[in-house]
Order: C-alpha cells, then structure tokens, then sequence
C-alpha cells in the first residue's frame, strides 16, 4: 500500500472546517408572508422584549416561512435546525474536531446564532433528544445564556439574539409531549391553515398559477383536511398544495399535478388513496 | 398419485371409508358417479374437503360430499372458497347453516357469471366512498344499500352493483356521482321547504316528484359546478343537453341564488302547461323530500337540545366564556331567546365538547347558518348527549359470559373459524407468602449477581468509541492515528466517541404455561424462575406483565392474571406467582392473541411477547393437538408480529427444536435441558434478548 503521509498545511485544513460552520443567512429579498392574525405584531415584539417564541401548528402551514420573513423584516440572520431524534446537545452547542494534529473547536448552530446576534429557529423541537431541550433552558429566561462546557465559556446572549422554535400538536405521540417546564418558558403563536381566500392568495403567488386554479388547489386543501382522524393523520398543509401548484404552473395537467403532489404524499392506504383521487378529479 | 381419473367405484370406496357409510346404511354411489366425470386434480379437491368436513361432524362431511357431487363441475376454481364457506357457516349455525351458505354460494357464482363484466359492487367502492363523502361533509355519512339511491338526509342509500356504464372504472364514477348527488341535496337546501302545497295539487303524485326531482338535479348541478366542477362536468357528459323546452328552467336554476322555493316554482309552472311524464336520465337519483324532512325536524330538535344543554354547562363553569363583556356576564342559565352578537359564536363554539360541536355543525348544515336562538341555553341540565345514556352505562355480565372471544386459525381449511375461543380472564389465585421467601432467601446470592448485572443496562449514555463522528474525541484512536501516520501507515479516521442514548423503551409480556403437564418440577421451576426475573427486571425498570394461560376445549380458554403491566411487584404480585399451579391444556393460540392484544396497548418502542412452557400447544380432543395447534399458534404469533410484537419462547420440551423453528423463526427460542437450570438461565435469556 502506497504511504498516504500527509501532513496538512494550515490553510488546507481550514477549509473544511469553514464549510462545516454555520451559515448565518440573510435573505437578499424579502420572504413572501402573508398574515393571518396579529403574529407579526406578537413575534416584533417579543423580539423587542427579547423573549422566546413557539410557533405551533400542523405542518407546512407557513411555520418556517414565518420565521424567514421575520428575520428579513427585523434585519437579524437566521439560523435554522431541523430536529431529528438523534439531534445530540453537542450537535448545538458544537464539538472539537481534529484537523492533522490539532484539535479545532466548531461552534454548533446554536453557538453561532448566539454570538451572531441572530435568531435561532429549531423546528420541530420535540423530535430532538430530551437532553438538547436543557440546553436551550437558561436561553429562554433572563439570564440569555449558553454556557459551552467543553470550552468552559459562558455566552451571554446579545439583545439581537432570539430564540424560536416550533411544535406540531397535531401528530406527536404521547411519548414526545413537550414538558410544561420547558413550554411555559416561551410566547406563544398559534398557527393554522389561513382562511380559504388568503390561501388562495399565497398559492397563487407562490405557485405561479391563477387564481381559478389556486382556488380548486385550496377547495381541494379544505377537502383533504376533514379527512383528519379519518384515514389521514393530518390533511394538506398549504406546503403541498404549493408543490402542486408548481407543478401545474410548469404544464403539468391538474390532474397529474395534485397526485403526484397530494395524494401520494399523503396516503399509503388504498381507500383513501382511492378517495383522495376521486376528490382531485372533483375538483377540477 | 397417477393423473388417472378415479372411477366411480373407487371414489365410492374412499367416500365410504371418509365417511363410514356402511355402518350408517347409505350409499355414496350416486355422488361417486357424478364425481367420476371430473378431472383427478378435482376429484382429490372434493375428497379433501369431505375428509376435513367429516372431522368436525360426519353428517357435514355426508353433505359436503352429496352437494359437491351436484355443483363441484360448475364450481370449478371457486370450489375451495365454496367448501370453505359452509363449514364457516357450521361453525356457527350448524348442519343447515352450512347447506344454506352451500346453496347461497353457488346462486352467487350464477348471479355473478350473468352479470356484465364491468359490473362493480357497492361493497367493493364502500370504504373510498366513506372517505370521500367524510371529506365533502366533515363528518362520516351512512351508506346502505336499497335498490335505488335516494337519501333521508342522514343515510345515503345506493344500489348494491352498477352496471350501467360499460367499464368498472365508468360504474365506480357513476357511484361517485349518486353520492354526491344525494349529499348535494342535503347540503344545498332541497329539502328546505315544505313541497306538500304543491304536490296534493297535482293529479299524479309521482310525476309530480319526477319533475320535482329533475329540476332540483338542474340547481344542485349547478351548485356543484362551483364546488366540484369535476363531478358537475362528469353529470353534463352523461346527460348531454337539456332539451330546449326545460332550458330556461336550467339557466334560471343555476343562478347562485336559487333555492328549492324555486325548483317548486317551476313544479307550478310545469302543472299549468299539463306537464306529462318527466324525460329520464342515467344520473338522476331518487328524490323523497317527504322522508327527509320527518327525519330533519327530529334530528334538529335532538341537536338544539344537546348544543343548548352543552351551552348551559359551559357558562355554569365559566361565565367569561361568552367573550367576556360586563354585560353579558349574565346568569349562566339565561333566559330562553337571550339573542347573542354573531360574532361571539365561532369563538363560543371552540370551547364545546366534541358531541356538541357534532351537534352545532350538524345544525349549521341543516339551517345554513346558527340561528342565535340555538346558542341560548334552556333549562338546567347535567351535561348528557343523546344516545350515549344506554351505550356507555357499565353492563354487568352475565355468568359465564366470555370475557373475549376469538377467531382460530384452521389450516385445512385455509380460513378462519369465526368467534371459536371462548375467553375467560381472572385474577391467579393467591399462594403462600412463605414460599416466595424460601426462594428469595434461597437465591439471595443468585439475585444480588442478577440485580447487579442487569443494573448495567439501565437506560444511560453509551459511549461509542471509534466512530466517525461524534461528540468527544476518542484519545486512544487518535494517539494510534498519529503512531500510524508517523509510521507511514494510513491513519483511521474513527477518532470520536459518539454517545448514544440508549432507551429502554421496551414492554414484556410473559405468557406462562399452566398445562397440566407442568405438574411437579417444572411448575416449580416456572415459579422459581419468575421470582428471580421480576427481581432482575425491577433492577431493569421495564415495563412488564406475567399472565397464566390454560383451559380445556375451546369455550373454556383461562387466562389468569398474576402481575398486570400497572401491577407493582409487591408482595400481592408474589403471592400470585407463588399460586401458579398445573391446570388443564393449552390451547396457545388464543392466548397469544389475547395478551398480544394486551401488549399492543402499551406505549413503547419494542414489545416482546415470551412464552414459557414445557411442550408444544395442545387440548382436549385430538383437535388442537399436532399440526392443527401448531399452525394456529404460528399465525396467531404472526399477527402479534404484525402488530410490532415480537415473540419469544423458552421451552423444557427436548422435541422443542422440531416445531419451535416453524412457530418463532429460528434464533427467537431456547431449550433448556433441565428445568431446574430455568431459573438461572431465564434472567439470563432475558439480559440478552433485551440488550
């Protein structure tokens, strides 16, 4: 075997390691949002009183695109992280790597939000280990802090930095209810799907379609929701009709669209599969 | 076996031996000479199913033989399921149940050869039909079936097969088109005003509902182009163009405003230019607008009701639920007609129980909007919806009454024998305190090494080392990467320590065997064992439950409860496992599907089903014992697989290895030689499996 000695010069060792870090993101245009309610006005100001937000809601009803908008709007960079049920403490505080013979310290998503200044978004925060939710504890009070224990650092938050993250009542199961220890330490946004007309709107414009076929796209949302409970776990998020919409808005013919979009998405089940194709060709 | 038609003395001869009909003076002859014209392949087929008939009741068998004869040409490929079906029907109804299913089944097969081929049945489009018509209406509609579709607003009757269009796929549609044509007519209004004036002025009552029908079909058509122009369009392909003379009825039908008032209008206009017989159409449906409001004012009277009294118990509890102005912070039980901003409705709506937000939609259907004297409460009243009262009240059982029944599995027939395992569970009767003591004081050193390894598995961090990735840094991997590279060999890239959460997420069921095989020794080892296992598993904090399993013949399976998934281990618990005695047989199965069921209940991660016995299923009778126990368990245990449990035995029998393979898959069992190496070896077959 040929020998592989490499010793690693400085500067090729640290490009990997910038890949690695955090991107801080800070959209050039404007999001596309359109409120519901008063959230822009709940979510300004807590942001202004520095305090943490839960968004909850079933999902793709604008969740993510909220938060988007919002740091947009308040000017701050984003750092978002899609919880996972392996997502570890260290996958948000950050972890030494080796680099040759070093050891090289990499701020996790969480680190960096917080000496960025920028607001962390963890979706789905439930999904995440029980130990990661510690963590996030003494950010959410008045002490805006994350102590970084491997590097004995303790970070206090910059007024910029703000907490948010999302929960879905909908689906988790009874092992995965978020503890009221941790739930009261947040304001609250409720989120649903938007009324039919704005809906309408948002997948028009989102998708790129007019208005009549946007209108059946979210006739066929409504449709698809009261089958909660009732063969499907949760009905169309306004995400999926979106895709759908693109999909038409790209020459696909309506039909074919909203399968593909829809109901395969949706539903393994041949009955309600079956429903669900029927419902499409209802509605259009 | 020769490929030889047998003729009909040697069928005769069989038949005679199947069936001993020597003994009972009968004669199989004619049935054999029908029989002789059949292909071998065939004639085996009958034999078979008489053989297995005749194990339940020779009379069945004597049946099965002579029917076969008459239909088993005509049958052809469908004469398993036909065999089948009327020794289900035995089962459960005995001699002339079987010969009425025999009969039913082989008219079926006629009706179903002269039917069109793309004829569909309402059974076979029912369950996407639910669905569907769950999404147009919110809630679940009834479907039944009638020889025409029409609906009483709260069933929709359709016909039980459609064959008008020439494929499945067109009859499916015209399904779906009746369906929605019936929940239009509930949902836009047709049955909003009273047609009774107008109908009893007509000579012919029936016309006049035939056109009453056809231009409530114009209206609702038109309704439905705006709320699913998908069936409105797949309506106008299958009508084609109104005839000139009704067209301005269409146009002035369709307009949004329109109401049944107006359909009515047109019926009037109809009776004065002496209208004959209406034109027909393949999508209309039946109309009873009649029926329909009967059933409307008692539905309604019943959900005002249950809104108004959910409403008066609401503002009992919390006054400020109706939005919280001073001044309509009044009594909480308000007068009758206390009017109520249309606004505060949705919001007041939200807090409601689900009984009387059914309710309040149900309304809300009917009347096209709340009425705001709905939302006044009348009259104090506890909380109640209609039609729960009877259900819900705890009904005593009889004596003697199952606690569950089940299905088996019967392998000859390929098919189930419906509600065959009479179940009966009961609290283990209670043993001596002493004997538990004796055991633990006995073993102390045995548990102590127990307890201390099984404490390692607690549910705590891992360390993983050598991965890839991970949190902490692995130090020896690393020192050895640099002595690799400093040697000029490549260096691992393994250099951190992942840890890993372990959680124990995991329920146990036990399924003890109380056969009276167990009798002596191994009772005692079952015993032994299962005191030294709790004390292990307390150790271990899983989730787990022990229950006892005999019985003798089918209507009498025990299952006792020593420790139940809520049990605590105390000293009651030991005292049961201390009372685990020798009974009768075990019939496994049902068993397994029992406490399978049970287990399914629990909600963690892993279920693991572990059954301790001492020898393969078995029960009164030569029935369960041999292949047909064997095979009933393997499904049962098949089912629990399907539900995430997995199953597990451990076993003194030495033949265990013959049919253990077959029941739990290789590796999912263990013989142990010698009982008195149970106790020893259980916790330890525990500490592996759960690992």
């Amino acid at each position: 075997m040929k020998s592989t000695r490499s010793t690693p010069s400085d500067s090729s060792a640290r490009a990997p390691i910038s890949a690695l870090a955090t991107p801080l993101k800070q959209p050039a245009t404007e999001p596309y949002y359109h409120a519901v309610g008063d959230e822009v006005d709940v979510f300004a100001a807590a942001a202004q009183s520095q305090l943490p937000v839960m968004l909850k809601g079933p999902t793709g009803c604008g969740k993510t695109r909220f938060v988007e908008h919002m740091a947009w709007k308040l000017g701050r960079p984003l750092v978002t992280v899609a919880c996972h049920d392996d997502l570890t403490t260290a996958d948000l505080v950050g972890r030494y790597l080796i680099v040759g013979d070093e050891t090289v310290w990499l701020d996790g998503p969480l680190t960096a939000a917080v000496r960025a200044g920028a607001i962390c978004y963890l979706d789905e925060i439930v999904e995440a280990r029980k130990d990661t939710t510690v963590v996030i504890h003494p950010l959410t009070d008045s002490r805006r802090a994350l102590p970084v224990e491997k590097r004995g650092e303790y970070l206090t938050a910059p007024p910029d930095f703000m907490l948010v993250i999302s929960y879905n009542p909908g689906y988790q199961s009874v092992l995965k209810e978020m503890k009221p220890s941790t739930r009261q330490r947040f304001v609250a946004v409720d989120f649903d799907y938007p009324q039919a007309e704005v809906e309408a709107r948002i997948v028009a414009h989102e998708g790129g379609v007019d208005a009549a076929t946007a209108g059946r796209l979210v006739k066929l949302g409504g449709l698809t929701r009261k089958l909660k409970g009732a063969g499907l776990d949760e009905g169309a998020g306004t995400r999926l009709l979106v895709h759908a919409a693109q999909l038409i808005a790209r020459g696909m013919n309506p039909l074919a669209a909203c399968t593909a979009a829809i109901a395969r998405p949706l539903a393994d089940e041949p009955d309600t599969r079956n429903a669900l194709d029927d419902l499409i060709r209802a509605v259009f | 076996m020769s490929e030889r038609k047998l003729f009909a003395h040697e069928i005769e001869a069989r038949l005679d031996e199947l069936l001993l009909l020597k003994l009972r003076q009968r004669s199989a002859e004619q049935a054999a000479r029908q029989l002789e014209t059949l292909p071998r392949v065939r004639q085996e087929r009958v034999l078979h199913w008489v053989g297995i008939a005749a194990q339940g009741a020779n009379e069945l068998g004597w049946q099965l033989a002579s029917q076969a004869a008459e239909h088993a040409a005509e049958l052809g490929d469908a004469f398993d399921a036909w065999a089948r079906a009327g020794l289900a029907a035995h089962d459960g109804g005995g001699i002339d149940a079987a010969r009425q299913a025999w009969q039913a089944a082989v008219e079926e097969l006629r009706a179903a050869a002269a039917r069109p081929s793309g004829s569909v049945a309402l059974a076979e489009v029912e369950g996407r039909l639910n669905r569907f018509l769950q999404a147009l209406h919110g809630r679940p509609l009834r479907l039944a079936s009638a020889s025409r579709a029409w609906t009483d607003g709260e069933t929709l009757w359709l016909p039980e097969r459609l064959d008008r269009a020439a494929d499945a796929d067109g009859n499916r549609r015209l399904y779906t088109l009746l369906a929605v044509q019936l929940w239009a007519q509930a949902r836009f209004g047709s049955f909003n005003v009273d047609p009774e004036p107008e109908l009893s002025q007509w000579p012919d009552r029936s016309a006049a509902l035939a056109w009453f029908a056809l231009f409530e079909a114009m209206r609702l058509e038109a309704r439905l182009e705006a709320e699913l122009p998908g069936i409105a369009r797949d309506i106008r392909d299958l009508r084609g163009p109104w005839p000139a003379a009704l067209q301005p009825a269409a146009d002035s039908l369709a307009r949004p405003d329109a109401t049944a008032a107006d359909s009515l209008a047109w019926l009037a206009e109809q009776r004065k230019v002496g209208a004959g017989g209406t034109p027909i159409y393949p999508h209309l449906t039946g109309f009873d607008p009649l029926a329909a409001r009967r059933l409307r004012a008692v539905r309604m009277a019943r959900d005002s009701k249950t809104l108004r009294r959910a409403l008066n118990i609401m503002r009992a509890v919390d006054p400020h639920t109706r939005g919280g102005a001073g001044d309509r912070e009044q009594a909480p039980l308000a007068a009758e007609g206390d009017a109520l901003p249309p606004d505060l409705q949705a919001e007041e709506l939200q807090g409601l129980p689900p009984d009387a937000q059914a309710a309040a939609q149900s309304l809300q259907q009917d009347l096209d909007g709340m009425p705001p004297e709905i939302l006044s409460p009348a009259g104090p009243g506890a909380w109640q919806p209609e039609g729960r009262e009877e259900s819900e009240a705890p009904v005593a059982e009889p004596e003697g009454r199952p606690d569950a029944v089940y299905d088996e599995w019967d392998y000859r027939r390929e098919a189930w024998r419906r509600d065959w395992c009479h179940l009966y569970e009961s609290e283990g009767p209670a043993g001596e305190d002493a004997w538990v003591e004796g055991v633990r004081s006995r073993h102390a050193h045995l548990i102590r090494s127990i307890r201390r390894r099984f404490e390692s598995l607690r549910g705590e961090d891992k360390a993983e080392r050598r991965q890839l990735d991970g949190e902490e840094i692995d130090l020896d991997a690393q020192v050895e990467a640099r002595a690799d590279r400093r040697s000029g060999s490549e260096p691992s890239p393994r250099l951190f320590i992942h840890r890993r959460q372990i959680e124990r997420s995991l329920a146990v069921m036990f399924m003890v065997d109380m056969s009276g095989s167990t009798k002596g020794w191994v009772n005692d080892a079952e015993r032994e064992s299962l005191v030294l296992l709790c004390e292990a598993i307390e150790a271990l904090g899983d989730r787990y439950a022990i229950y006892g399993f005999s019985g003798w013949t089918r209507t009498r399976c025990d299952i006792y409860r020593i420790k139940s998934f809520t049990d605590r281990y105390d000293a009651a618990t030991r005292r049961r496992i201390a009372g685990i005695e020798a009974c009768d047989y075990t019939r496994m199965g049902v068993a397994v599907r029992h406490l399978s069921g049970l287990l399914q209940g629990q909600a963690t991660r892993h279920k693991l089903l572990v059954t301790l016995s001492d020898g393969r299923p078995d029960d009164h009778g030569d029935e369960y014992r041999g292949r047909y126990g064997i095979e009933d368990t393997r499904r049962a245990l098949l089912e629990a697989r399907e539900k995430g449990i997995r199953g597990y035995c451990v076993t003194i029998d030495r033949h265990g290895a013959d049919y253990l393979p077959q029941l739990y898959g290789p590796a999912h069992y263990s013989v142990i030689d010698d009982a008195s190496q149970l106790p020893r070896k259980l916790a330890e077959i525990y500490r592996k499996l759960t690992a």
